[in-house]
């Protein structure tokens, strides 16, 4: 019973932390229509922003320059990197996302050498739950995602912002047409996702105070394994996918004959579902137009 | 029957790579001996140009991102290692054992190449590149999982050693094939009907192309090709760790396509070749944590190329300073257009939606102020 | 054999709970040229998509040449005999004029060549290409454009885009063409000289063929029979004189 509780909540605030990345991934995908392969490197980043802004022991600041700092990264990738490919093939797109990505994490090393370092966010310490030790700060991430996710729902439905960013999902020559400035948009969505990279990789300096220049390659490409099960685009989607996704790997190291196995079970489930269901849970199906 | 006019340009290659391997056999035969690190060095640039020239297939003429290329290379690295270590005590260390390795080793790469094939019959692009990748992954972590007994777990499988002088060789033998079997694919009424599917899959199953059939076949060759490239690793090698095989080894194959231009097997040939080279030079310069900078100059290449020859709005600096009209130019090479060849170096600009705009919108109003009266009265 | 070439029996699919075609019955005579109109969605190209099996009908069926060929995918149908173009020419932009003929012919018996055949080079590969080439220069003569056969499709000016589609779609060898908006774009000239190229392929290729139009006078010109649908259903039917001056037409188009 106490296993099963406690794996729960990690898994929980596993699933809330891929469900932040997820976020990042949908939201770009919905209405870049690509796939940012770096958006798992700017966790990183955010980790390393984290870390530099912890000497001066406050965590707040460094959250907050973290958050600002990705928010800039974010942007700048998207002008450099992928806005002059607007209208090229996707499989162009897509390589160069995989450049930016490996360049991120390149730079990193560089910059931070290739030995893990270690920064302690904030201690928050055990808690006891209904006979079960449950560390707070898995309880902070879950809360922290969940809040996230409400406000971004209420956002998008909501505001001006939100609805002209669901209009240009929907057809983007259509809202350019309508006076909504796309280029604008496209360019919030980044720094949307990036701020949520950044807590993500917070998120992961709590859970493990330990970063490293591939800190957010798995997380990313299982994150969007995550928003892939979900349904690109959908934003309670991510949340499921995340959460579904988290529960499974918990799950799954917690049974020593398949726990090395976790990533190979994760990825087939991942193969499996765009197989059979290529558009997830909560995703719409596109047809192309013939 | 005539066979056509022999075209110089279609069989450089296989002259350039062939002179090379038979004057490198002729000096090892009249007792020449080579440094034990170029042989390697020439092993490793073999390996690339099978991986780079098998990838091309499915990335510049399918038209479909893979990201797992190093997972049928790490299939093919295994089973050809394994086999071989089965077969030396019963067949020695010689070129029978290696043959069999090898035929072992494409074609267990070649049935995961059907396996992924089929994803890839529903899935197009950004997903499609994710199961691939999901697939290199989930071949790594399954052989990181073996037990020691069967395939050596984390530690990796030792391969039998096999006799480096002549290795070389046959892995320049094998790069010819590897050519000879892509190129006779592409230049062939199969190629072209891959080549349609990535122009237009709709109007190429409209015209009655069997794009399952071609989707499959394509993912399949390649993944055969790069199974043998992991049996020729191995035995490189001496030892096989999955650990090597992973998203990082796919992405540099890939870097080599694109590097060379998509599309373009003789620029992947050169871009292996390149890269291979470099990268061994330059680990020895670059040590300990400057490693790096080795991948950041990838990654800024990458990025750079893929812009430079897809972005739209460069299409006329494109056009201008087109590295082939200004070779053309250099060498007052008259243009002929029997030289014009679709099946090769025709893809560095990907096909996009908004050219299709572009080309509608040039004749769409009429000349005439008048529409379109009077052409319908010619009875 | 059958009295008509295409027959569709109360045809229709629906998305969802939009039905975008339903009840659509068309009978097409060999060698006629049959037209295809309506207004904007009015279910034209869903119809041409259903007949191609781009979409698979949620109701009714239909016949080629008495042959039943609902479900059938769409490389299959294609084979079975009939052949499209479309609205929004889709060529192979970055091969040959020659080489866009050249698959239309692939799956042509007469050009049968195995993939080991092709992959070893055994003789049979070099006579099917040069015989692959040769039927597609021909093919490429008859719609004048041979003298472009090494350009890249893309490069084309867009009349000869048309033109080209059309030869691609014929190299198939169809019993049944059809032809998805093909004086769109076109100017006044151009048209004309369209309205001969279709008269001339009924002819040439002993050809039935299926056009969707916008241009009145175009279809008015050139078709024996048309099938008026507005809102996914058949609005009117028969002789083109007859069926353009039928009332309920004039209103779908005019409004009011």
């Amino acid at each position: 019973m106490e296993l099963i509780l406690s794996t729960l909540i990690n898994g929980l605030s596993l699933g809330g932390i891929y469900a932040m990345i997820a976020l990042g991934y949908t939201m770009v995908y919905g209405i870049a229509k690509m796939l940012n392969f770096a958006h798992g490197d700017v966790i990183m980043v955010g980790g390393y922003v984290i870390y530099v802004f912890m000497a001066m022991n406050n965590p707040l600041l460094a959250i907050l320059m973290a958050v600002i700092f990705c928010i800039i990264l974010g942007v700048v990738i998207e002008k450099v990197a992928y806005k002059p490919l607007r209208g090229a093939s996707p499989l162009a797109v897509l390589i160069t996302a995989i450049g930016v990505s490996y360049l991120l994490q390149s730079l990193a090393q560089i910059v931070f050498g290739s030995a893990n370092k270690m920064v302690t966010v904030y201690e928050f310490g055990d808690i006891k739950l209904f006979g079960v030790t449950v560390q707070i700060s898995a309880l902070v991430t879950l809360a922290v995602t969940v809040v996230v996710m409400i406000a971004l729902t209420l956002f998008v439905k909501y505001t001006r912002l939100g609805r002209a960013m669901i209009a240009v999902s929907e057809d983007k020559g259509a809202a350019q047409l309508m006076g909504i400035n796309v280029n604008g948009i496209i360019t919030v969505t980044f720094a949307i996702g990036s701020a949520l990279a950044a807590l993500a990789g917070l998120f992961y300096l709590l859970k493990a105070p330990s970063i490293s220049s591939t800190l957010g390659a798995m997380p990313g490409i299982k994150a969007f394994t995550a928003a892939v099960i979900g349904g690109i685009g959908s934003i309670p989607g991510a949340m499921l996918g995340g959460i579904l996704l988290g529960m499974v790997e918990c799950i799954a190291y917690k049974i020593t004959a398949i726990a090395p196995y976790t990533d190979a079970i994760e990825f087939s489930i991942l193969i499996i579902i765009l197989l059979v269901r290529p558009t997830g849970f909560l995703g719409k199906k596109r047809r192309e137009k013939v | 029957m005539r066979m056509g006019k022999f075209k110089l340009n279609h069989y450089i290659n296989y002259i350039v790579i062939g002179a090379l391997t038979l004057s490198l056999t002729a000096v090892t035969l009249a007792g020449g001996r080579f440094d034990s690190s170029l042989l390697f060095l020439l092993e490793k640039i073999a390996i690339s140009i099978v991986l780079a020239v098998s990838l091309s297939l499915v990335v510049g003429f399918l038209g479909e991102l893979s990201l797992g290329h190093a997972g049928f290379m790490c299939v093919g690295a295994y089973l050809g290692g394994k086999v071989a270590a089965l077969l030396v005590p019963a067949l020695g260390n010689g070129p029978l054992t290696f043959l069999i390795s090898l035929v072992v080793g494409g074609a267990v790469a070649a049935v995961c190449g059907i396996i992924i094939g089929i994803p890839a019959l529903r899935l197009r692009g950004d997903y499609l590149a994710i199961v691939t990748l999901a697939f290199g992954e989930i071949v790594k972590s399954l052989f990181q999982n073996t037990s020691d007994e069967t395939f050596g777990g984390a530690l990796g499988l030792e391969t039998p050693r096999y006799d480096k002088k002549y290795l070389f060789i046959f892995a320049f033998v094998i790069v010819l094939i590897t050519l000879a079997a892509v190129q006779n694919f592409i230049r062939s009424k199969h190629g072209r009907a891959v080549t349609a599917i990535r122009d237009n899959e709709i109007a190429a199953r409209a015209t009655g192309i069997n794009v399952t059939k071609y989707k499959l076949l394509t993912f399949t060759l390649s993944a055969t090709f790069a199974g043998i490239a992991g049996v020729l690793y191995s035995f490189s090698n001496y030892t096989v760790q999955s650990a090597k095989f992973g998203y990082n080894y796919s992405i540099e194959i890939l870097v080599m396509v694109v590097l060379g231009g998509m599309g373009s097997i003789n620029g992947s040939i050169i871009a292996a070749t390149l890269i291979t080279f470099l990268n061994t030079k330059l680990a020895t310069i670059l040590t300990g944590d400057l490693a790096v900078l080795q991948n950041l100059l990838y990654a800024v290449i990458l990025i750079i190329i893929v812009i430079y020859n897809n972005a739209p709005a460069l299409k006329n600096f494109r056009e201008k300073y087109n590295l082939q009209n200004l070779l053309r130019k250099l060498l007052r090479h008259k243009h002929d257009p029997d030289h014009v060849k679709d099946d090769e170096a025709k893809w560095d600009v990907v096909p996009t939606k908004i050219e299709m705009n572009e080309i509608l919108s040039i004749d769409l109003t009429p000349q005439d102020k008048k529409g379109n009266t009077g052409n319908g009265g010619d009875k | 054999m059958s009295d008509y070439i295409l027959e569709t029996k109360d045809l229709g699919i629906s998305f969802g709970g939009l039905k975008a075609a339903q009840d659509v019955n068309i009978r097409i005579r060999k060698n006629q040229i049959y037209g295809l109109i309506g207004p904007n969605g009015a279910g034209k190209t869903t119809v041409f998509n259903l007949l191609t099996g781009v979409y698979k009908p949620t109701a009714g069926t239909f016949y080629l040449d008495g042959e039943e060929l609902k479900g059938l995918p769409q490389d299959k149908i294609n084979h079975k005999g009939i052949a499209r173009t479309f609205q929004n020419i889709r060529l192979f932009n970055n091969m040959t004029v020659v080489r866009n003929v050249m698959v239309g012919l692939h799956d042509r018996p007469e050009f049968k060549c195995s993939v080991a055949a092709s992959l070893f080079r055994l003789p049979r590969h070099f006579k099917v290409e040069k015989a692959m080439r040769e039927k597609a220069k021909e093919l490429l003569r008859i719609f004048d454009l041979e003298g472009e056969r090494n350009n890249l499709a893309h490069n084309l000016p867009y009349g000869k885009q048309r033109k080209l589609e059309i030869a691609r779609a014929l190299a198939t060898e169809p019993k049944l063409l059809l032809l998805d908006e093909p004086a769109a774009g076109m100017n006044p000239h151009e048209t004309e000289d369209l309205v001969k190229t279709i008269r001339f392929i009924r002819d040439h290729f002993d050809m039935t063929i299926l056009l969707i139009e916008h241009d009145m006078k175009f279809v008015a010109g050139l078709c024996d029979e048309i099938t008026v649908l507005n809102f996914g259903t058949v609005l009117a039917q028969g002789d083109t004189k007859t069926a353009l001056s039928d009332p309920e037409v004039i209103k779908a188009y005019i409004g009011g």
